[in-house]
């Protein structure tokens, strides 16, 4: 029977079945962090339970740790934070976890160092206490987020009981216009389908753009899969994928290296193969993408204007529409190009990798960020940073008026810093839920441009697709 | 692991789409490693006031949704991160069942592990539901039998039946520890694992030498 490449890497790590409706698969990486990844360490010692497989463990200081310059190893603005990184530290280092600390050169949010260090690979499973691990789909691996008393499960069996989602598959077609990015393309995917889109499914990405598409940019894709309510977001590997793998620090060497991608290539989708659900989306009109409501589905094109409550999916969209209208002190009709905003932040597992450096240090070169407002970068991983610095990158950022972070998760979420309340904010995140960044802070999602040439204009705007 | 076989009493409708685990729970009460504590901070921006002041327009403010034990709610409930205080500050406040048209996957997993039942039910039917309580103010109670796997509201002659996956349900029922039937287990994953690893060597790490990995 023909089979889709989730269905054969998932059947390859179906271990039994439980009951009708669980498979309890083989975990290959769980990864951990100091926010619940330290809940689930606890519990283990809590209920005397010992890791069955610390060798397939892989901790990251990343969630909490300050970003600032020269942060010391307890830095954190969560008042948490703190006791939550000692915790995990002592803990990672008792166990053996393969353990990456806050000052090692390779550190960095989790989905952008797995990935970066082939500790996410294809044909493998990968869970973390963080709903974005599906970012890791864009090299192959099907990744997902787990609660921390599924962590537990995982330190303590290196396995989960899991139920099979059914097969989507999303094809970008057509010709990827100048200035557009794989963020535009997920946000009008969410804008499309909505942010239940996913719900139920795992989704393959494909289509003619995603193949021609370098692998960061398939990470930015995975990323928001779970924006839609996908658990898994991928990308079939590819050649494009084993070149990015090839020689990586936890990458299989020499003849495992062969036999692998030999492997890996015979897991690819059969031409035949059903998918309960298949969404097509022509790229070559697209303009760049920026949310204007709470939800990531209250997306349009920059150079539209706020959509009309009463135009919605149904009456209950439209109720949604009408809450985020008031919580963005925003009125229908108002151009999105335009509006004024008080901060432009740069980072987080969605666009703070190098592609996404370079893209946005290439509007800011010369230029200054309008005067009263906050620009703010933070890598995605410490390589990330000393491959811009390296570049000068860094010196691009901090003399238009940018603030230069270490890595980490950083504002993306509000742990306890206030800087953004009250404030909106362009950004290159992936939500914009209430009270995400801030308290009564408005998040606009967009891309790395979207928010360089923001940063500069003083409002949302796109120098470079400019029309 | 707490059981859940059947609840029945105030239901309090919160129908808006898309209602994500940050509004659930503020990412800023998410510190610390015990176990409770988040009850007091269920939907913190909205219930209550910038000082503090528990916000007379909140639903879960108002009698008697003050002691609502169900929660009835617009489709995507809990989607976002996947934060498991979310359903541990539901249960806390008291809730023992959430009834929706559609959940966040993982917020989904996360509910049976804290004895939260989430109900998936078609909106025409939920509809119905929240009309009932919205006409009573809340005092007509739903009660939900996860053993027969049905929802009534015996004042309006409501009765809806629903499924659960079998297996989080037997959890839920019976109040296994998921894990110690997972260690039960260990023979046949051991046996899985001999043969994986000659299948697929690529995919099994060696241990850390030292824990801190190495910088080439």
């Amino acid at each position: 029977m023909s089979k889709t490449y989730f269905d054969k890497v998932w059947d390859d790590h179906v271990i039994t079945t439980i009951g009708e409706d669980l498979s309890l698969l083989q975990i290959d990486r769980l990864v951990l962090h100091e926010l619940s990844g330290s809940q689930a360490v606890r519990a283990l010692a809590e209920h005397h339970r010992e890791p069955d497989s610390r060798a397939q463990v892989f901790t990251l200081i990343e969630h909490l740790i300050s970003t600032k310059p020269g942060r010391g190893p307890l830095d954190s603005v969560s008042v948490s934070g703190p006791s939550m990184i000692d915790g995990t530290r002592k803990a990672s280092l008792a166990y053996g976890f393969h353990f990456i600390d806050y000052d090692h050169p390779l550190q960095g949010i989790a989905h952008v160092v797995t990935p970066e260090l082939g500790i996410a690979l294809p044909g493998t499973t990968l869970v973390c206490c963080d709903s974005h691990t599906c970012t890791v789909g864009g090299v192959g691996t099907l990744a997902f987020g787990i609660g921390a008393s599924e962590a537990e499960h995982v330190l303590a069996t290196q396995t989960l009981p899991q139920s099979k989602p059914k097969n989507m598959r999303v094809r970008f077609e057509g010709h990827l216009p100048q200035g557009i990015y794989a963020k535009d393309l997920v946000l009008a995917l969410i804008g499309k389908i909505g942010a239940n889109g996913g719900i139920g499914y795992a989704v393959e990405y494909s289509g003619s753009v995603v193949q021609a598409m370098p692998i960061e940019g398939r990470l930015t894709l995975c990323n928001m899969a779970v924006e839609f309510s996908a658990k898994f977001g991928f990308v079939a590997p590819d050649d494009v994928t084993f070149e990015f793998l090839k020689g990586k620090m936890y990458a299989p060497q020499g003849e495992a290296w062969d036999q692998a991608v030999r492997d890996w290539r015979a897991l690819k989708t059969d031409p035949d193969a059903h998918f309960d659900l298949e969404v097509v989306l022509d790229v070559s009109d697209l303009k760049p993408q920026v949310t204007w409501g709470i939800s990531p589905q209250h997306v349009c094109s920059i150079d539209a204007c706020v959509p009309d409550p009463s135009v919605g999916f149904d009456e209950q969209a439209t109720l949604a529409q009408q809450d985020a209208l008031h919580y963005m002190q925003l009125q229908a009709g108002q151009p999105m190009r335009g509006l004024a905003i008080d901060v432009a932040y740069i980072g987080s597992c969605t666009n703070a990798r190098l592609s996404d450096l370079r893209a946005a240090a290439a509007i800011l070169k010369g230029h200054q960020v309008k005067a009263g407002v906050q620009a703010i970068c933070i890598p995605g991983s410490s390589s990330v940073k000393r491959a811009a610095e390296a570049e000068g990158l860094d010196l691009i950022f901090k003399s238009a008026g940018f603030e230069w972070h270490e890595s980490a998760c950083g504002f993306c979420g509000h742990i306890g810093d206030d800087r953004f309340e009250n404030l909106r904010v362009i950004s290159t995140t992936n939500r914009n839920f209430k009270g995400r960044q801030g308290i009564k802070t408005r998040t606009h999602l967009a891309s790395p441009v979207t928010v360089a040439s923001s940063a500069i204009a003083g409002y949302i705007d796109n120098i470079e697709a400019g029309t | 692991m707490e059981t859940f076989k059947s609840v029945s009493g105030v239901a309090a409708a919160m129908m808006q789409i898309n209602i994500d685990t940050d509004q659930m729970i503020p990412a800023r009460y998410l510190g610390g490693t015990d176990a409770k504590g988040y009850g007091a901070h269920l939907f913190a921006n909205e219930r209550f006031t910038n000082t503090g002041e528990a916000n007379p327009e909140f639903i879960l403010n108002q009698a008697p949704f003050d002691r609502a034990v169900i929660l009835l709610a617009g489709r995507n409930f809990g989607c976002g991160s996947s934060r498991e205080r979310a359903p541990k500050a539901l249960r806390e406040f008291g809730f023992r069942c959430v009834i929706a048209p559609s959940f966040g996957g993982i917020f989904f997993n996360n509910c049976f592990r804290n004895g939260l039942l989430p109900v998936t039910l078609p909106i025409e039917a939920l509809e119905q539901l929240v009309h009932g309580v919205e006409a009573s103010h809340g005092a007509e109670p739903i009660a939900v039998d996860l053993q027969t796997q049905t929802i009534q509201m015996p004042s309006r002659q409501l009765h809806f039946e629903f499924q659960c996956p079998e297996s989080f349900r037997q959890m839920l029922l019976l109040g296994h520890d998921e894990i110690d039937q997972t260690l039960a287990l260990k023979d046949t994953i051991e046996s899985w694992r001999r043969h994986d690893r000659l299948k697929r060597p690529w995919a099994y790490t060696e241990a850390a030498q030292s824990s801190q990995v190495p910088f080439k």
